[in-house]
């Protein structure tokens, strides 16, 4: 690992880092995301198509690490929040590796439940 | 970059040479007791190489001249133990990172200072010597706020260790904006109007993600992100009710 | 960043909290219920809570992933503030355009 990584891996880093990674992600997701559902204007048929493409392993997977991004994204933008209009908390390590534990939780009961 | 050095005595030590162009020399230091990264330099400077460029003063951790970049994080090197950093007899010694190289070990602080200008980290006065002197309770909650971020020296340890300085060559970093909170919250100041206008601009307090290195290297134990969390709120707020224009 | 887009990303980033909360719920609720396309625009054609509920959202996360994007921009690519703000922008629009569209794609009757 380069020196400059080796420094830098602290739990706020790492978590300011997942953020930015997860919202720039998602950002890039959003427009194929509005793209699909913009098939619904060719009728449901069009969309249901799509949908069963969705039926896919690999798209559940895709699903998967969808949900997570944007359940980490959300936990970690409410500890921004959080540091920026409360008091100062010691505890912030803590509550950032709880945040991201949650995302990663929440992420996996929606893949068992679309792999079921 | 530097070999392990097969006498248990003895550490082998790479230095910054040169300017930004430069390029790491290695270096043999004879180990001793209780050696600091400072003691480390300067027996290379005095006894192999007398052409080595760095800072110190005191020599004693108050008054943070000797800032360097130890194996990658921004220290006092008076302040640090050879033992704690030289885990397997490897040491690199670097300038301090974010701010121009003058030679080898020295590095030019202008830009630093010239951030605390921009961000107001100035105290206006309000009062002239015909007034009477200003009656401050130490307990009041302002006061509180600006005791708790007082103690800054201007070593440069947090911005060299800032990843948002790193990025943006406007943001005015830690240091700059963790004064401007003391100064915001000094009941004497009259620059406060001001001085939120210019934490409020591009590179102000609102570029800070919050990565808190600053706060994990700072020798003296500040918290610069607790300050511009609260500068941030500040200058917002301010905005809001039309006081600053962005 | 400025106190401007500051107050702007942190305003759209509070009011998605709840949107964000409703629509990983509907995710949810559409799996556990195993609604097909034609159920849910069932439920969303000519629905006007779905289109403002959406609408918003839509209008939200386009001003807040373009600032975000802003930021990436100017400070990880080796281009102006300007040129980021600008990309921004652009980027900003596509979602707007996109988003609009497939809202009207699921609300229009």
């Amino acid at each position: 690992m380069s020196i400059y990584l080796q420094h830098r891996t602290s739990t706020l880093w790492l978590a300011a880092l997942v953020h930015r990674i997860s919202g720039l992600s998602l950002a890039i997701f959003l427009p194929f995301h509005f793209l699909a559902l913009g098939l619904a204007i060719a009728g449901e048929a069009r969309l249901d198509g799509f949908l069963r493409w969705t039926d896919a392993l690999s798209v559940k997977l895709a699903e998967t690490v969808l949900v997570f991004l944007l359940l980490v994204h959300m936990l970690g933008g409410i500890r921004i929040l959080l540091i920026e209009n409360l008091a100062w908390s010691d505890r912030q390590k803590e509550l950032a590796g709880a945040a991201a534990a949650v995302s990663a939780l929440l992420a996996f009961i929606f893949l068992a439940r679309v792999l079921i | 970059m530097s070999e392990i050095s097969e006498k248990q005595n003895e550490l082998i030590v790479s230095l910054w040479r040169g300017g930004k162009s430069g390029a790491y020399r290695t270096y043999r230091v004879p180990r001793r007791e209780n050696q600091t990264v400072l003691d480390v330099v300067t027996f290379v400077q005095r006894h192999l190489d007398p052409t080595l460029a760095y800072r110190f003063a005191c020599r004693v951790g108050m008054c943070g001249s000797c800032a360097m970049s130890v194996n990658g994080r921004p220290r006092w090197t008076c302040r640090t133990h050879v033992s704690k950093v030289a885990k397997s007899g490897q040491l690199q010694i670097g300038p301090l990172e974010n701010l121009p190289i003058i030679k080898d070990l020295a590095t030019d602080m202008r830009p630093f200072f010239e951030k605390w200008q921009q961000a107001q980290g100035v105290f206006k006065p309000s009062r002239t010597r015909q007034d009477a002197i200003a009656k401050i309770r130490p307990d009041t909650r302002a006061r509180t706020a600006a005791d708790a971020a007082i103690e800054c020296i201007n070593c440069g340890v947090c911005y060299a260790a800032c990843d948002t300085v790193r990025w943006n060559a406007d943001y005015l970093g830690p240091a700059a904006l963790n004064r401007a909170w003391t100064l915001t919250n000094d009941e004497r100041d009259a620059g406060n109007a001001e001085r939120l206008s210019a934490v409020a601009g591009s590179g102000g307090c609102h570029a800070c993600h919050s990565h808190q290195s600053c706060q994990e290297h700072c020798p003296q134990s500040l918290n610069p992100t607790a300050s511009i969390a609260a500068l941030k709120r500040a200058a917002a707020s301010a905005y809001l009710r039309g006081r600053i224009k962005s | 960043m400025n106190v401007r887009l500051y107050v702007w990303q942190r305003a759209t980033a509070a009011l998605m909290l709840p949107l964000v909360a409703v629509h990983v719920g509907l995710i949810f609720y559409a799996m556990d219920h195993g609604l097909t396309a034609a159920d849910i625009l069932g439920r969303t054609r000519g629905s006007l809570l779905w289109a403002s509920f959406y609408g918003v959202f839509v209008i939200a996360v386009s001003i807040h992933a373009s600032i975000g994007m802003r930021n990436i921009a100017a400070e990880w690519a080796p281009i102006s503030d300007r040129n980021a703000g600008r990309l921004a922008a652009l980027f900003g629009l596509l979602l707007l355009v996109l988003g609009a569209r497939a809202v009207a794609a699921v609300v229009l009757p």
